[in-house]
C-alpha cells in the first residue's frame, strides 16, 4: 500500500509540471505584445509598465516561467489587474460559494442517479429500464445553461416560487440560501445524475450475474435482501469513486450555471475575468481547478484500493 | 468463361456480406435510437447547407416594427429583440454548431491519434512524456480549458473551434494509446513485424484500422460535447460574433427577455438539445453495433 501510494504521488510531479507549463503558456497565446493586450483599451503606460514588471516580460521565457512558478509555489498567483486584489484571495472568497452549490448538486445527483441505475438494472428490459435510460440520455444531452434558463422561466417568472438570480450566504439565512441555490444545484446535479445512473446500471448488471449473487438467491434469500445487501454494496463502491471524478464536470458546469443564476462563485469569477481581460485570474482559476481535480483523483484512487481487497496487496 | 465470371461475382457478393463494416452498419440500422439520431443530424446538415434556399428571411435583417413578436404565421418561431426572424437564425445557426462539431473533432483526431499511436507503440520515454502531458491536460476540466484557451486566443468562431479541439485532444490520445497497447500484442501484429514491415507501416496499416471502431464511437460522442461547448462559448461571447447567428449567443440574448419573450429562449435551446441528443444516440448505437460481444 505504501509502495503504491509513493508511486502514485511520484507520478504527480511530472503531471503538475506539465499543468504549470500549460497554464503559463496561455499568456503567450495572446496575439501581439501581451502587455499591450492585457492593459486593455486605455493603454495607460503606467499599467503597461506594471504588467511588464509583474510578468517579467522583459526577461527570456524560461526565466519568466521560473519567476511564475516561484510565485505559484509561494502562494502568489499574481494580482487581478482590474480590482487590484491578489488572485489567491479572490479564489478563496469565491470557492466556498461554489462548494455549497456543488455539494448540493452531488447530493441531488446521488439521490436521482443511483436509485435510477439500480432500478433499471434490476428491471432490465422493462418500461422502468427504458425510462431510466431516456432520463440519462436527456441529462447528458441537455445544455445546462438552457436548462437553467428554462427553470428560471418556470419557477421564477411564471410561478414566482424561487428567486431568479442572486445568492444568499448560508450563514445569513439558510432558507433563503437554499432557495437561491436549489435551481443551480439541480441543473448541475442533473447532468451528473445521468452519468451516475449509467455507471450504476452497468455495475449492477455485472454484479447481478456474479456467482455470489446466484448463491445468495440459491440460499433462498428474498430478492430484496439479495439486491440490497449483496449486490448493491459491491456494485456501488466503484460508482462512488467514479462519482468523485465527476467533479471536473461539476466545475465546468459551474461556469455557465453561476453566470446564469448570478451566483458569485468560482465559475462566475472566470467568466468575469475573461470579460475584463483579467488574465492572471483566468490562469489562477484554471490552476486551482486542475489542482483540486488532481487531488481528488488521487483520493479516489487510494479509496478504490482501500475498499478493494484484491488490489491491497 | 461465364461460369467463372459468375463465380467471381458470387464470391464478391458473399465477401461484401461478411465484411465487418457492413455487419456493423446493419446492426446500427436495427437500433431505432441511432436511426432517429442519424435522420435528425442529416436534417440539420441539409438545413445548414441549403440555408439560403430554405430560410424564409435573412438571418441578420433587423426590423424595428417587428421587435419581439410571438410566433405567428409569418414568423413561425417569432422574432428577437432586434426584430430578426428566429427561424432564419436557427437555420443559419446550424452552420456554426455543426461546423464547430466537425472541425473541433477533426483537430482533436488529427493531433490525438498520431500522439496516441506513437505513445502506445513506441513505449519507453516517449510514452511516459506523452502520457504525463495528457494527464496534465485532462486535469483541467474540458470547458474551463476551452474557455481559457478561447479567452487568450481572442473571441471568434475559428478560435473557439481551435480551443475546443485542443481541449478534446487528450481523450483521443489516451483512447488511442490504450487501444494500441491492447492490439499490439495480437498475433497479426507479431506476424507483420516478423515479415519485416517497418514500424510506421505496422502502426498505420495494421494497428490503426483495428482501433478505428473505438475512435469512431469517441469521435461521435466528442462531437456532441463540442457542439455544447461551442454553444457555451458563444453564450459567453467567445465564439461566433454578432450579428452572425449562433444558437449559444441567441440564448444569451434571450435570457434578458425571459419575462416578455420566452420563445426567444425555447428554440435555440431545443435546437442544441436535438443535435446533441442525436449525436449521443448515434454514438451509443455505434458503440453497441461495433462491440464484438454483441455479434
Amino acid at each position: 500500500m505504501l509502495n503504491f501510494l509513493g508511486q502514485r504521488i511520484l507520478q504527480l510531479i511530472p503531471t503538475l509540471f506539465f499543468v504549470s507549463i500549460l497554464i503559463f503558456s496561455l499568456q503567450h497565446l495572446l496575439p501581439g505584445d501581451p502587455a499591450l493586450v492585457m492593459a486593455g483599451e486605455e493603454r495607460d503606460p503606467a499599467v503597461i509598465e506594471q504588467i511588464r514588471q509583474q510578468y517579467k516580460l522583459d526577461q527570456p521565457i524560461p526565466i519568466q516561467y521560473a519567476y511564475w512558478v516561484k510565485g505559484v509555489l509561494s502562494g502568489d498567483l499574481g494580482e487581478s489587474l482590474r480590482i487590484k486584489v491578489p488572485v489567491l484571495k479572490l479564489i478563496a472568497q469565491k470557492l466556498p460559494v461554489t462548494m455549497q452549490v456543488a455539494s448540493m448538486a452531488i447530493v441531488i445527483a446521488f439521490l436521482i442517479g443511483i436509485p435510477a441505475g439500480i432500478i433499471s438494472a434490476v428491471k432490465k428490459g422493462t418500461a422502468w429500464d427504458y425510462g431510466a435510460n431516456l432520463f440519462a440520455l436527456w441529462g447528458i444531452s441537455t445544455p445546462n445553461f438552457w436548462l437553467g434558463i428554462m427553470l428560471i422561466f418556470l419557477f421564477s417568472v411564471e410561478l414566482g416560487w424561487l428567486p431568479a438570480s442572486g445568492y444568499v450566504p448560508l450563514s445569513e439565512n439558510w432558507r433563503a440560501s437554499l432557495a437561491s441555490t436549489i435551481m443551480p444545484a439541480f441543473v448541475l446535479g442533473n447532468a451528473i445524475a445521468a452519468v451516475l445512473m449509467r455507471h450504476t446500471r452497468n455495475a449492477m448488471l455485472q454484479v447481478l450475474e456474479s456467482d455470489y449473487v446466484r448463491t445468495a438467491r440459491a440460499k433462498g434469500l428474498s430478492e430484496r435482501s439479495v439486491i440490497l445487501k449483496h449486490a448493491m454494496r459491491n456494485a456501488l463502491t466503484p460508482v462512488i469513486t467514479l462519482g468523485a471524478l465527476e467533479l471536473g464536470t461539476l466545475l465546468s458546469g459551474a461556469v455557465l450555471t453561476e453566470q446564469i443564476f448570478s451566483i458569485p462563485g468560482f465559475g462566475k469569477l472566470i467568466v468575469d475575468a475573461v470579460f475584463n481581460r483579467d488574465y492572471a485570474v483566468v490562469q489562477g482559476v484554471v490552476l486551482t481547478t486542475a489542482t483540486i481535480y488532481i487531488t481528488l483523483n488521487l483520493i479516489a484512487d487510494i479509496a478504490y484500493v482501500l475498499v478493494n481487497p484484491r488490489l491491497r496487496a | 468463361m461465364t461460369d467463372a465470371a459468375i463465380g467471381t461475382i458470387k464470391l464478391n457478393a458473399s465477401d461484401e456480406l461478411e465484411s465487418p463494416a457492413r455487419r456493423a452498419l446493419l446492426r446500427l440500422f436495427k437500433r431505432k435510437g441511432a436511426v432517429v439520431g442519424l435522420v435528425v443530424i442529416a436534417a440539420f446538415v441539409l438545413l445548414a447547407v441549403f440555408a439560403p434556399l430554405i430560410s424564409p428571411y435573412e438571418p441578420t435583417a433587423t426590423s424595428w416594427s417587428l421587435v419581439r413578436k410571438p410566433p405567428s404565421a409569418l414568423h413561425w418561431f417569432g422574432t428577437d429583440d432586434l426584430g430578426r426572424d428566429i427561424l432564419a437564425r436557427i437555420i443559419y445557426g446550424a452552420r456554426a454548431s455543426l461546423l464547430a462539431g466537425a472541425i473541433s473533432v477533426g483537430i482533436a483526431l488529427s493531433i490525438g491519434v498520431p500522439l496516441g499511436l506513437l505513445s502506445g507503440y513506441r513505449g519507453g520515454f516517449i510514452d511516459a512524456l506523452i502520457s504525463r502531458m495528457t494527464d496534465a491536460m485532462l486535469a483541467c476540466p474540458f470547458l474551463i480549458l476551452a474557455i481559457a484557451l478561447a479567452a487568450f486566443l481572442g473571441p471568434s468562431l475559428g478560435n473557439a473551434m481551435i480551443a475546443i479541439g485542443i481541449s478534446a485532444t487528450p481523450i483521443f490520445v489516451r483512447l488511442t494509446r490504450g487501444q494500441v497497447m491492447n492490439v499490439k500484442v495480437e498475433d497479426y501484429v507479431e506476424a507483420a513485424r516478423a515479415m519485416g514491415n517497418p514500424r510506421w507501416r505496422i502502426a498505420l496499416f495494421h494497428i490503426l484500422p483495428n482501433i478505428m471502431p473505438a475512435l469512431l464511437v469517441q469521435a461521435t460522442l466528442s462531437a456532441a460535447a463540442a457542439i455544447i461547448a461551442e454553444a457555451a462559448l458563444s453564450f459567453l461571447g467567445l465564439g461566433q460574433q454578432p450579428p452572425a447567428p449562433s444558437w449559444g449567443s441567441m440564448l444569451n440574448a434571450a435570457q434578458r427577455f425571459l419575462t416578455n419573450a420566452p420563445w426567444m429562449a425555447v428554440w435555440p435551446g431545443l435546437a442544441i438539445f436535438l443535435v446533441v441528443l442525436s449525436f449521443n444516440l448515434v454514438g451509443d448505437g455505434l458503440r453497441d453495433a461495433l462491440d464484438p460481444r454483441e455479434r
